[in-house]
């Protein structure tokens, strides 16, 4: 009895989650302009709408800005991680801190600091200061990933590469990097869908470049466009799902490997 | 000057002299030791040796080319680590080729040495072995290969078999000194077990609060300490207080308290010892003989080792029993000798 009760909850909560997401999907398929069951036939007409090149052109975008945060943001983390685990800093905690902080502040406010910081400063909106609000949001994503994944790492072999010859450079090469190639890629995956599904800090910064979230949005005003930002929404969670379950994969297979040489 | 040298070395951590001005000198082709309890700055030295350290004072030599400046990856020595350090993402060969890659070696030679440096340390056929598939015995074989493979001028071992299982450690210190009799590499190893330096050494420095107390051959260490804590440390020791009566040439005669007036040969005392000074006489279990006219007291405790078999006495008029080497005998009374000639008389200070 007991069981059937936990069982009818699992159920409840999975349809919860999930019943929203497949509406995507299922009115993608949808031949007709109206979100409204019943569902009228099949059709695909509303991904070939997707041959826009303004959608396009946010497509992009998106990918420029994901990809350039998702570069920049692991390299900070890599480097942040390095220092508060290998080395006994002064202020270790604060700077940990200080890093974290951005997670649990409203992207909202977020956005418009960086509005009115950017507009004081005179620095023009462009895809380039979308990149700056997305670091701000992903270095901490990096951090705790990476971090996780250094603590586990023997210093005594970077000491043992440096004793078998290698200067700092190539010990950073043969030993360090590959150690911590899972967690770059985690780190990499992480933040690329981070700063590619991010709407607001977008919305605010990204000025007469539209990203994709932020097309989407201007897109809902026009109702006879709504099934094709189905049709897109369908492919982006499909790709953002595949990407997660990536990199969770790569995360964990870092985990199981020792990294202690004892 | 010698092969290694360390004059004056002083290093200091946060305020702390973890090492206070050490010389020590190790001749080519040495099995040297540094012995000492933990924290005593004994790897702290090794690490200044390797380059992972740099000393605030003093200055190390290796083959007669100071150190100072020179980072880890340009001096002459390889490392063992405690922790081995074997590369995770590399398997056995390529572990032990991994310092081989500025060698200027075509890769069949090479190839050739990583097998030969494998029979060396006992591990044909497992070059294809991943790091994470060793064991405790054969990480610590792959450490000391892909250290030996590189030629060192000085190997430097930093407790290399503290991690080991007791069996295994003895059988490891066995191979560890038939390997380096092979290869004849200058050996530096860091221990802070006193039967693993005397019985693969060929000297040993005693180490304690950053300090050297005595450099000695392992026979002249356990015969002759120089000090009490360097007799205290190296295996068991009786003391007792006494106070010397006369120095000659040959013979050193002390009141020794309850073993009364003794007369010593002058080679069993330190050097610097002047009549009226206060000494300590000490004596190895072994050699505290029963006799039916001694010192006599009551059996406290009888520990059975086998052919290592020793049982304390209590005497009265002294509070620390008298260890005794063998099997107690029979009955709770028993007394015991000294024979002068294996009483040795120490500093009583320092």
């Amino acid at each position: 009895m007991k069981n059937r009760t936990l069982l009818a909850y699992a159920c409840f909560y999975l349809a919860f989650l999930y019943l929203p997401v497949l509406v995507l999907p299922i009115f993608s398929f949808n031949n007709s302009a109206f979100i409204a069951f019943p569902l009228t036939g099949f059709t695909t007409r509303w991904y070939e709408a997707l041959a826009d090149s303004a959608l396009q052109q946010a497509l992009v975008n998106s990918l420029k800005v994901g990809v350039v945060t998702a570069l920049l943001s692991t390299l900070l983390g890599l480097l942040a991680a390095k220092a508060v685990t290998q080395y006994r800093l002064r202020g270790r905690g604060v700077a940990l801190g200080m890093i974290s902080l951005p997670l649990f502040i409203p992207d909202i406010v977020l956005g418009i600091s960086l509005l009115l910081l950017l507009g004081t400063i005179g620095l023009p909106l462009s895809l380039a200061s979308v990149v700056l609000g997305h670091l701000l949001i992903c270095a901490p994503f990096s951090l705790a990933v990476l971090v996780a994944r250094f603590e586990g790492f023997d210093p005594n072999l970077e000491e043992a590469s440096a004793d078998l010859g290698e200067d700092r450079w190539m010990t950073f090469w043969r030993v360090t990097f590959p150690l911590m190639l899972p967690g770059i890629i985690a780190s990499l995956l992480l933040t690329f869908i981070t700063s590619f599904d991010e709407f607001l800090v977008a919305y605010f910064l990204s000025g007469t470049q539209a990203t994709l979230p932020v097309y989407i949005w201007s897109q809902l005003r026009f109702p006879a466009r709504l099934p094709m930002v189905l049709a897109l929404g369908t492919i982006i969670l499909c790709v953002s799902v595949v990407l997660v379950v990536l990199a969770e994969k790569l995360r964990n297979q870092g985990v199981k490997k020792p990294m202690v040489g004892a | 000057m010698s092969f290694l040298s360390v004059s004056q070395v002083s290093k200091a951590f946060g305020g702390a002299r973890v090492v206070d001005a050490v010389d020590l000198s190790v001749e080519r082709g040495m099995f040297f030791s540094l012995l000492g309890p933990s924290g005593c700055g004994k790897s702290t030295l090794l690490r200044m040796i390797a380059g992972f350290e740099t000393p605030d004072h003093g200055i190390i030599t290796i083959d007669g080319v100071a150190m100072n400046g020179v980072p880890p990856n340009l001096r002459p020595t390889n490392m063992v680590f405690q922790s081995y350090a074997i590369f995770p993402h590399l398997n056995v060969f390529d572990n032990i080729a991994y310092g081989l890659r500025k060698s200027g070696l075509s890769s069949d030679e090479l190839r050739r040495k990583v097998e030969a440096m494998l029979a060396t340390v006992r591990l044909e056929g497992l070059g294809a072995r991943a790091a994470d598939q060793l064991s405790g015995g054969q990480r610590q074989r792959v450490a000391l290969a892909r250290a030996l493979v590189r030629e060192p001028k000085v190997l430097l071992l930093d407790e290399p078999l503290g991690a080991l299982d007791k069996r295994l450690r003895e059988a490891m210190q066995i191979e560890l000194r038939a390997i380096q009799r092979k290869v004849g590499i200058t050996f530096v190893l860091v221990t802070h077990d006193q039967e693993e330096a005397l019985s693969l050494s060929d000297r040993v420095a005693v180490m304690s609060g950053g300090r050297i107390l005595q450099v000695a051959s392992p026979r002249e260490l356990y015969d002759r300490p120089n000090c009490r804590e360097v007799a205290d440390f190296i295996g068991e020791i009786n003391f007792f207080h006494a106070t010397v009566k006369e120095v000659t040439e040959s013979s050193v005669t002390v009141n020794g308290g309850l073993l009364g007036i003794v007369a010593l040969p002058k080679t069993n005392v330190a050097n610097g010892i002047t009549a009226g000074d206060h000494v300590l006489l000490a004596i190895r279990p072994e050699h505290v003989g029963i006799a039916p006219q001694g010192l006599s007291g009551t059996i406290a405790a009888a520990t059975f080792l086998g052919e290592r078999s020793h049982f304390h006495v209590k005497i009265p008029g002294r509070t620390e029993p008298i260890a005794v080497s063998g099997q107690a005998p029979a009955g709770e009374s028993v007394s015991l000798e000294f024979p002068p000639e294996k009483l040795i008389a120490l500093p009583a200070t320092g």
